[in-house]
């Protein structure tokens, strides 16, 4: 075969080379600390941890895609009182950083020490301290989905803006009211703009939970942190933490993956494999092939296994 | 005497400084079709969505069966309506766009069905059973489980009017609903059209066919510039035109 593209050999020889001395320096160099890695993996602390930042990220990105949703329809509302303050909120929560907002809320009894339900102005029928409502973990929830929302209202109202207009006409035209015709006609076809950046902005959340060690959440980073406090072995364990966020973003991604061509429907006529299914496809078409080649015959066309 | 089906009277409407309607009079008995013809930006779309309040008009009166269109009268004012009002009473117009419009992520089966059940608070059930007669009715019923990408666009048309048909509407406006077709699927849509009206639907038909004008309207508006220029009974208009307006648009047509 002739040598087609002596630029890509070249490439592909120093990129060899490189991964050849980072593969070296990963299993020669023992600051490394394989073995501490492999030995607070599983640990019950950093175990509690993994869990914890899950939970985190369940709940502030729960508070961040409802409460985003609702911002994104606040928006667009043709009353300008309503989609003001939906402004106001946006150009609040994404002006400060997330990691202010953390330290806010984990002091909001700096500000507010007691904090209590009742009427405006008026008569307070509960009442609580803020210090023991607001735990740290709270907090963290607290200032990770609120400011989440103000993100995700934007993702949504370019889905929403990337429907037809035909749409809501059609569903207007069939009596639908504004909040009817949004959860049965525009949001279904808005989730295809909506949810790839919704995978990233859940795998961004997932490290961003993070931040919750200045409240001192034990989340996985702050489970490590207080190990390391004690042992000194402070690269082997942030390793440990890496190597666990990247499993848990991994997953998320191939999660991501499916969900997205679940929304492609109706779009396309028929939706390409998914590598699973081109693999298992494949492995048919190999040995069906082998199979018609022991009996002689001619091999299937190149492009579909056997049903 | 009944009322008639629609009712407009010196109906107007502007956008912004532009007057699209300029005083339109017209009305429509119940189970009569009435076709709306003339140049591209006289108002003829306007004026359709003005009757089911997709537009708000700017003056004037517009009634359908009956009832103001949009707006109570109370004490010689008028107060519009309430978003649950306006919506209860678009339920009893059915609409059909010139691109089809149907609700790519549904089925042919759930574009139909979705509306009485989320609009009217129909059973499923027998909602259901009636979108299958529809779908017959316009001879689709192979396609319940397809989705609309998967239909040509006279399919696609058919559909949509089974739609809007589903809600069990007294009033039927079409928004020319061929000119977005190839020739040789305009006749399948037509026919479908033909035979509602002659099971007796009131229509109101935006079209530049003719041919249909002529032979299933009872009445042919021609209106251009944001006025009615002239109307009559279809043949007569089309082989005898009044107006020199009407007389230079027949011959572009025809
Ligand atoms: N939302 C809008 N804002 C501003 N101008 C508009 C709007 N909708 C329509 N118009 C204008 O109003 C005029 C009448 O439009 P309309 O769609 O009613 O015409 P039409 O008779 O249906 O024409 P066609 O045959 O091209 O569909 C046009 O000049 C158009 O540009
Ligand atoms: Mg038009």
């Amino acid at each position: 075969m002739p040598v087609r593209h002596p630029g890509r050999w070249v490439a592909t020889a120093a990129v060899l080379v490189l991964v050849a001395m980072l593969v070296h320096s990963l299993l020669t160099n023992a600051n490394f600390g394989w073995s501490v890695v492999g030995h607070y993996f599983f640990a019950a602390p950093v175990v509690r941890g993994l869990v914890l930042t899950l939970e985190l990220t369940a709940a502030a990105m729960l508070i961040g895609v409802v409460l985003g949703v609702c911002l994104a329809i606040l928006r667009l509302s043709p009353n300008p009182i309503l989609s003001s303050s939906a402004w106001c909120y946006i150009w609040f929560f994404r002006g400060t950083p997330v990691f202010v907002q953390i330290l806010f809320w984990y002091n909001i009894a700096a500000l507010f020490p007691h904090v209590g339900l009742g009427a405006p102005f008026g008569p307070q029928v509960v009442r609580g301290d803020a210090n023991t409502l607001v735990t740290s973990i709270v907090a963290a929830i607290l200032a990770l989905g609120l400011n989440e929302a103000a993100y995700y209202a934007e993702i949504v109202r370019a889905g929403i803006l990337s429907v037809d207009h035909g749409q809501v006409e059609a569903a207007q035209s069939l009596g639908m009211r504004r909040i009817q015709l949004m959860r049965k006609v525009v949001l279904p076809q808005a989730m295809r703009v909506i949810v790839p950046p919704t995978g990233n902005e859940t795998i961004s959340m997932l490290k961003t939970t993070s931040l919750a060690s200045v409240a001192a959440v034990t989340e996985l980073l702050y489970s490590a942190q207080q190990i390391y406090a004690r042992t000194y072995q402070t690269i082997p364990l942030l390793i440990m933490a890496s190597i666990w966020y990247l499993i848990l973003t991994t997953v998320l991604t191939i999660g991501q993956y499916y969900v997205e061509r679940h929304y492609a429907r109706g779009t396309s006529y028929e939706l390409p494999p998914t590598p699973l299914q081109r693999m298992t496809g494949a492995l048919a078409h190999r040995t069906a092939r082998r199979r018609v080649a022991a009996v002689g015959g001619a091999a299937p066309g190149p492009l579909r296994g056997p049903g | 005497m009944a009322a008639p089906m629609v009712l407009a009277e010196a109906v107007h409407k502007r956008y912004g400084h532009l007057e699209v309607l300029k005083g339109i009079s017209l009305e429509v008995d119940a189970r009569q079709v009435m076709c709306l013809l003339g140049p591209s930006g006289s108002g003829k779309s306007t004026f359709l969505r003005c009757i089911n309040h997709l537009e708000q008009i700017n003056s004037g009166r517009l009634w359908v069966d009956g009832t103001l269109v949009g707006y109570a009268e109370r004490g010689g004012r008028l107060h519009e309506l309430p978003e649950r009002e306006v919506c209860r009473r678009r339920t009893e117009i059915g609409m059909v766009f010139q691109r089809f419009n149907l609700f790519p992520h549904l089925t042919v089966l759930e574009n139909v069905v979705m509306a009485p059940v989320v609009v009217k608070g129909e059973a499923r059930g027998v909602v259901t059973e009636r979108a299958r007669r529809l779908l017959d009715r316009v001879g689709l019923s192979a396609k319940v489980a397809a989705y609309p990408n998967q239909l040509s666009g006279g399919q696609q048309q058919r559909v949509a009017i089974a739609r809007a048909l589903a809600m069990e509407p007294k009033l039927m406006l079409f928004d020319e609903p061929t000119s977005a077709l190839d020739p040789e699927l305009v006749g399948e849509v037509l026919d479908v059209m033909r035979a509602l009206a002659e099971d007796g639907m009131t229509m109101v038909v935006v079209t530049h066919e003719i041919g249909f004008a002529r032979e299933v309207g009872d009445t042919l508006v021609f209106m251009d510039a944001g006025v009615v220029v002239e109307a009559g009974p279809p043949r007569d208009v089309i082989a005898n035109p009044q107006h020199e307006r009407t007389r230079t648009f027949l011959s572009k047509v025809l």
